[in-house]
Formats: C-alpha cells, structure tokens, sequence
C-alpha cells in the first residue's frame, strides 16, 4: 500500500474506475507500456483518443441529423468509435458502441438515437475522471502513476 | 519473399538467432490513431522495428519504394482510402510479404475474408500485447514455405534446395530462376500468380498477375491494339506501380500465345509465343465455350493464368520446375484428385462449357475472374492448374483443363506431357501441343493412340509432340486451330489427327475447335504443367491426364466428323488421349491405356478410371477432364526434358519443331493458353 497519501489516493482512484466498469483490462495493457522512456504514455494516448474521438462523435451526430438515418454509415463511424474506444479500454463508452451497432443492424432508429445519447454521456462522463485522475497522478509522482503496484 | 537486407537474423530461413526475433520489422496501417499509437509502442516493446502510417495508399508507397525494408505488415480492416483486404490483395502480390489483418470487427466473415484474401491472421481489436509477441512466426513460416517451394520449383535461388529434385534440376536450370514460389493461391484462387522477374537466382519480388491487373493489362493492350501493344507502352498504359516491363513482356508473351491459341491463327513457330499473339488469345477464350465457366474461369484463369504464366514464364524456371518437383506429390495431388475433381465438377462443368467452342472467339468475356476459381471447379484440368501452384488449378477448372496450366509455366509443362492438348499450359507449348491433341478429334486420332503409347513418355516430354511423333503426320494437321499446326508437324504431333485431319472436314472445325480447344487444351497444359511436374518424374501421371481428355474425345469423337467443335476441341485435347486411340474418342480410354503403358504403367489404373469418367461425362465435359489425363501421361517424359529449362512450351515448341528446346519459348507459361480471356 503506499505510503504517500496521494498516490494512495490515486490507487483509490484507479481501482473504482475498474470496479466501476469504466475501464477494462486494455487500460492495463496501456499502464504496462508505459516506462521511463514514454512516462506519460498513457495519458497521451487518452488525451489522443479524445481528441480523434471527438471527430467521431461529431459525424454520428451530423448523420444522426439526417432523416432516414443511413445506418450503414452509422455503423461505419460507430465501428470505428468503438475500435479505439476499445483500445485504451473504455468500457462502458464500447459497451454503448455495441448497442448502438445493434440498433443499426436492425434498422431501429429510435433506439439508435437512445443509444447514442447514452453513449455520450458515458463517453463525457469517463473523460471527467480520467482527467482528474491524470492530474492525481501528476501530482502523486511520474513514476508510480499508472503502474502496477509492485 | 526476399528478405533480404535488413535483420540478418530475418533473413536466414532457417537459423534463427538469438536475438530473433527482435529487429522484425514491422509496418503497421491503420487510419485510427490512437490504435496506431498503442500498436507502435507495444511492438517496439517486443523489440521490433515499427514503421506506421495511417493510410494504405502510403503503406504500399512505403513497401514499393523499400522492397525489402519490411518482413511483415499489419494492417486494419476498415479504411477509409482503401479497404484493408485490398490492400492486403496488393502486398501479397506485389511484394509476398506476410500480412495480418486486425479489426474491432470479429464476425464470422470478416475473419473468413481475411482468409480467404490470404492473410495470415487476423487479430481482434484491442490488440494485446500477447497476441503481438508472437507475429514473427509468420514470417518465419512464410520464409519456409517460400523456400520449400523454390525447392521444389527448382529455383535455385536460395541455394539451399533441399528438395531439389533432379526433376526440378531439369527445369529450373536455366529459364526461371527467379523466387519461385509456389505461391499458392492465396486465396482464394485468384490472385496468387507470382510473376517471376528472370533474374535468375535472384530473389525478386513476384509480380502476380491477378485478375484485376490482367484485366489492366488487356484494357492496355486492346486500347494500344492487338500490334502495336509494346511492353513499354503498356507498362505507360496501365500505370502500375511497381511493374516492370519485363513482367509486362513475359505476360505479353503469354497473352499473345493465348490468343493464338484461341483464334487458331496460323501458328507461329514457337516464337509465337514470344510473338504478341494477342488475337490468339482472345478467340481461345472463346474455345472455351465449352465451359463458359470454364472460359469464365478460363477467362479468369488467362488472366491469372496469364499471370501464372507469366509468372511460370518469367519465373518460369519456377513454374516448371515446381511442377516437376513436387511431382510425385503434385502428381498425385493433381492426377488422383484431379481427375476425380474433374469428374465430379468438371463433369457439371464440362457440360457447361462444352459449348462449341467456335464461336468463342468473342466470347472469353465470360469467363469472370471469379470463374478461375472455379476452374477448379471444372475439375477438368484442375489438375493442371495446381501444378503452377494456384493458378493453374483455377484455370484448369474452367477451362480445357489444358488451358489452364496455360499459366505458362504449369501449363505448358503439364500440357506436354499430357499431351493434351494441354493447351497451353505452356501457352506456348499447349498450342503445339494442343494442336497435336487437337488431332484427337479426328478420327485420324486412331493413330495418336499409337503414338503415345510407343512413344510413352518420350514423347510427352515434348510435350505433345513426343508422343505425337510416332503420328507425326496426323500431328500437324491437328494443330491447326492452333496456328501451331504449323508448330505440330514439328512436334509431330502424332495426335492422331493429322492424319484425319487433313481429310477431315473437322479440319476446319477443328480450327475452330482447336481454338477452343486448344484453349482447353490450354486448360490441359496447365495440368499438365501440373503433371509434368508431376510427371517428370513419373509418367503416369501423365497417362492420367490423358484418360481424362480421351474421354472426352470418345465422346466427341465420335461425334468428331460432325462435332468438331468444341467438343472435338476438348476432346482434342483430352482426346489425345483419345484421339490418339480411337481416333475419336472412344480411344481415351485406351489412350489413357496406352499412355500408361508409356508412361509408369503404375498409373495406368488412374488413367483409366479417368477415362471412365471421361466416357461417362457428357461429351462435353470430357473434355474437361481429358486434359488432365493427359498431363499425367507421359508428360514426364515429355515434359521433363524441355521444361527444366525452359517454358514447357518452349520444350514443346522445340520438340516440335525439332528443336533443341528452347526456353523461352515457354515463357508463356501462364497462359497458355486458351483459357486465357481476352
């Protein structure tokens, strides 16, 4: 357990988002890669993802303006959303990307729309700690921030 | 795959090093950055050498420009500029490199995809680094194959040819150096011809002649017109990065011999092949009306027999020598299975393309890239096709069987030996060949049978003329639709249907059928590239093919006088087999007999139920099958002698005309032949 307050704080942080559900294994994934030389690695890579996402988002709402919906596009853009999504291991966000991929393929336009709004929320609402939690560990200490506790 | 350069470590097939499998490099594609990033740092974690880049149209910009800078790509799925399995397509055949596909997407069907598109894996999104440590066995495992396959193909490139037969010694001395490697359809049938620049022992990087860029190529070719179609201006034409105007040359060469082979124009010496006989092979595709599908296929299988061919004709010391190599497993593969794929497919099929092949001429335009797959399906030659490796077996399906070992390389090889009019495979010997066979249908074929049998092997080896040479006479006659008539009185064709052929009306038929036929025949060629493979070392194989045409011959045969067409053509070609028995037909079983007798009598079983088969596929069919006897028979004989130098059709050419073999003749390899669409 660590003995400096913040960074137990940040082990706090890190494990509800796990209990959550908000993050997966692939975050995991993304922690072990991170080393002295790539010391903010994963932070880059969500700050990333954020911001390529954030482009994704903005056509599934454009297209989603668009009535009839044309759902193979929304699928196109939703199979590319939940690929990254995925990636740094944004659970909930690709949960929602999946339902959303269902409703496409079923031609369900009202769910699709339920769907995404969803997906927004969780989308917006994961940035939130992520970012609080990357400011912890900024604070806690480069090094022992997003590493597996030895 | 020329690994060459880079990681020493990478490029010894065998050894591996202690650092291996670190310093695999690496090219990653994928239009998501954020995957891109993840991906580069937990490869570099492995200790590889990552290059990234987030469009396909620069991955293969990267990959041209430093041919051999990258041992494997990995590559997404869904993108926007290109999608991934073409770009996967594109590798494969430009640069042979191993590729894994990724995706979020893990439906049933687009891992199939990746599969069939011959990726070799598929990765599901995210990627762990689990499942990255491990992607250097597919390199390792290419290499192998790679080079199990110059091996057999003869090459002598890497030098170590363990498998190296004496057959594939024969072969591969000179003509096809180049890194043969049997490239196996990757796929999905098409797509995998590997042409073989002719730098000899040098590993290149295979041009595959796939069915888009053949369909390139003749959209080159018809738009520059059928004479003045210069490799260079084609290669300006068709705008292909990466191709070369020698690849463009040796396709041309095939191509040309095709095309000969279907309009049946007068045949030019064996230099016809080399010759841009372009119109010849258009019409050939129309011979293959017998089986639409079979031109479908054959159509496709021109392309990518082209391809083969021209692989097996440029590379062609491979193509040849990778059939003869694996020969008593090739031989196997493709007179046992053949035949029986023949029947049973190429039963259905044979009636479908049975169609007289005369008014092929125009017609190549049905046969669909998709049909070179299913040549296999025609079963005809499918034997044939196998020997090249992938594509002959796809030609040999749709068309002729003969034609499809068109693929030059296989084609010619297997066409020699199995006389049937393999067609082509060699395009370039088929066409002799194939006239020889294509005396089948006469009555006069009643002769060939002699000639196969006394000659047995050794006249296989000619390809066709051997055998045909005890009928010499006959032999020319047949020919003709060819243009090789001209070429078969050299070879002697013996088929037996220069002897009839003269007096028979089917004579002018025959030209017509011989386009088609030797289209077919093409299609045999192609197995009999296979067989020659095969049968280069053991005759038999040869004897088998040739059941499978003479069955159809019988068929026709009979109906020779009247039916020349293409059943006759068919015939012809599988007649050899039969043509040379009965005259007709009905000899195919017998020659089928006889050319076991000449050939490894071991065989001679396989012959005759091939033949079996033949006589009970509808006349049209038989064709079909024929080719693929025929290629067992003897070819070995036939076949062996030329084709380890040069082009089957090269050998044939010379058999025919007496020649000392000549090798590049056969350079059609590809094509030969008639199923070559135009």
């Amino acid at each position: 357990m660590e003995r400096n307050p913040l960074r137990r704080q940040l082990q706090i942080m890190r494990k509800s988002l796990f209990d959550q559900g908000y993050l997966d294994e692939q975050f995991v994934q993304l922690e072990e890669l991170q080393d002295d030389s790539n010391p903010n690695f994963v932070e880059e890579v969500v700050t990333l993802y954020y911001r390529d996402s954030a482009r994704l988002i903005l056509n599934l709402e454009q297209a989603l303006e668009r009535k009839p919906y044309n759902f193979n596009k929304l699928d196109a853009y939703m199979h590319q959303f939940k690929g990254s999504s995925s990636s740094i291991g944004a659970k909930k966000v690709k949960a929602e990307s999946t339902l959303f991929r269902e409703y496409c393929k079923s031609g369900n336009g009202e769910g699709c729309m339920r769907c995404f709004q969803q997906l927004k929320k969780e989308y917006a609402t994961l940035r939130k700690k992520l970012e609080a939690y990357f400011q912890l560990a900024r604070q806690a200490g480069p090094m022992e921030t997003a590493c597996r506790p030895k | 795959m020329s690994s060459a350069s880079s990681s020493a470590a990478w490029k010894s097939a065998d050894s591996v090093p202690d650092q291996f499998p670190a310093g695999l490099r690496v090219l990653v594609v994928d239009d998501d950055p954020t995957c891109l990033i993840i991906l580069e740092k937990m490869l570099r974690t492995c200790s590889y050498e990552v290059t990234k880049c987030n469009r396909a149209e620069t991955a293969l910009a990267i990959l041209r420009e430093n041919k051999n800078g990258f041992d494997i790509v990995i590559s997404d799925v869904h993108m926007p500029d290109m999608d991934g399995f073409k770009l996967l397509e594109h590798i494969g055949l430009e640069m042979d490199l191993p590729v894994i596909m990724m995706s979020a997407d893990d439906g049933k069907h687009v891992v199939m995809k990746g599969v069939t598109h011959g990726a070799c894996d598929y990765l599901i999104k995210p990627v762990r680094m689990e499942a990255l440590k491990n992607i250097w066995q597919h390199v390792i495992r290419k290499r192998k194959n790679g080079w199990k396959d110059l091996e057999q193909s003869g090459s002598v490139e890497e030098g170590d040819r363990q498998q190296k037969q004496s057959e594939d010694a024969e072969y591969s001395s000179s003509a096809n150096e180049g890194n043969w490697k049997s490239s196996k359809k990757r796929k999905d049938d098409e797509d995998e011809t590997e042409d073989r620049d002719d730098t000899s022992t040098l590993k290149k990087p295979r041009v595959v002649w796939s069915v888009e860029l053949h369909q390139q190529f003749v959209a080159a070719v018809n738009q520059l017109g059928i004479d003045k179609a210069v490799p260079k201006k084609i290669l300006e034409l068709m705008n292909v990065p990466g191709l070369t105007r020698e690849n463009v040359a040796s396709h041309l060469q095939k191509y040309r011999l095709y095309l000969r082979r279907l309009s049946g124009v007068s045949p030019h010496a064996n230099n016809s092949f080399m010759n841009p006989q372009e119109e010849t092979f258009g019409p050939l595709s129309s011979v293959s009306g017998l089986d639409l599908q079979a031109l479908a296929a054959g159509g496709q299988l021109p392309a990518q027999c082209l391809a083969t061919l021209q692989a097996a004709a440029l590379g062609r010391s491979t193509a040849k020598s990778s059939i003869p190599m694996p020969l008593v497993d090739q031989r196997n593969i493709f007179s046992f299975e053949n035949p029986k794929l023949r029947f049973g497919e190429g039963q259905q099929q044979l009636m479908n393309t049975n169609k007289p092949i005369n008014l092929l001429h125009g017609i190549p335009t049905t046969m669909e890239p998709k049909q070179l797959t299913t040549s296999q399906s025609i079963g005809n030659i499918n034997m044939q096709v196998a020997s090249h490796g992938v594509q002959s077996s796809q030609n040999n399906s749709a068309l002729i069987n003969m034609q499809v070992a068109s693929h030059g390389v296989q084609s010619s090889q297997n066409n020699s030996a199995l006389i049937n009019m393999q067609v082509a495979s060699h395009s370039v010997q088929s066409n002799q060949n194939n006239s020889a066979l294509m005396q089948m249908g006469q009555p006069q074929f009643a002769r060939a049978p002699r000639l196969p049998l006394s000659v047995g092997q050794p006249i296989i080896s000619n390809g066709i003329a051997a055998s045909y040479n005890p009928v010499p006479q006959s032999s020319s006659m047949l020919n003709f639709p060819m243009n090789h008539a001209s070429e078969l009185p050299g070879n002697g064709f013996p088929l037996g249907s220069t002897p009839g052929m003269s007096g028979c009306t089917s004579k002018g038929t025959f030209q017509e059928d011989f386009n088609s036929e030797i289209k077919g025949s093409v299609g045999f060629m192609s197995s009999y590239d296979i067989f020659n493979n095969l049968n280069q070392h053991k005759p038999q194989n040869w004897e088998l093919q040739n059941v499978g045409m003479t069955f159809d011959d019988s068929r026709h045969s009979n109906s020779l006088q009247g039916n020349l067409d293409l059943s006759q053509s068919v015939l012809v070609q599988q007649g050899f087999s039969s043509g040379r028995m009965s005259g007709q037909n009905r000899s195919a079983a017998v020659v089928s007999k006889a050319m076991f007798s000449a050939g490894d009598s071991t065989e001679p079983g396989n012959l005759l139920n091939v033949s079996q088969h033949l006589n009970s596929l509808p006349v049209d069919n038989t064709i079909r099958v024929k080719t693929e006897s025929v290629a067992d028979v003897n070819s070995d004989n036939l076949f062996i002698d030329h084709f380890g130098q040069e082009d089957l059709m090269s050998a044939l050419l010379k058999q025919q005309q007496g020649i000392a073999p000549a090798e590049n003749e056969f350079d059609f390899d590809g094509y030969s032949l008639d199923n070559i669409q135009v």
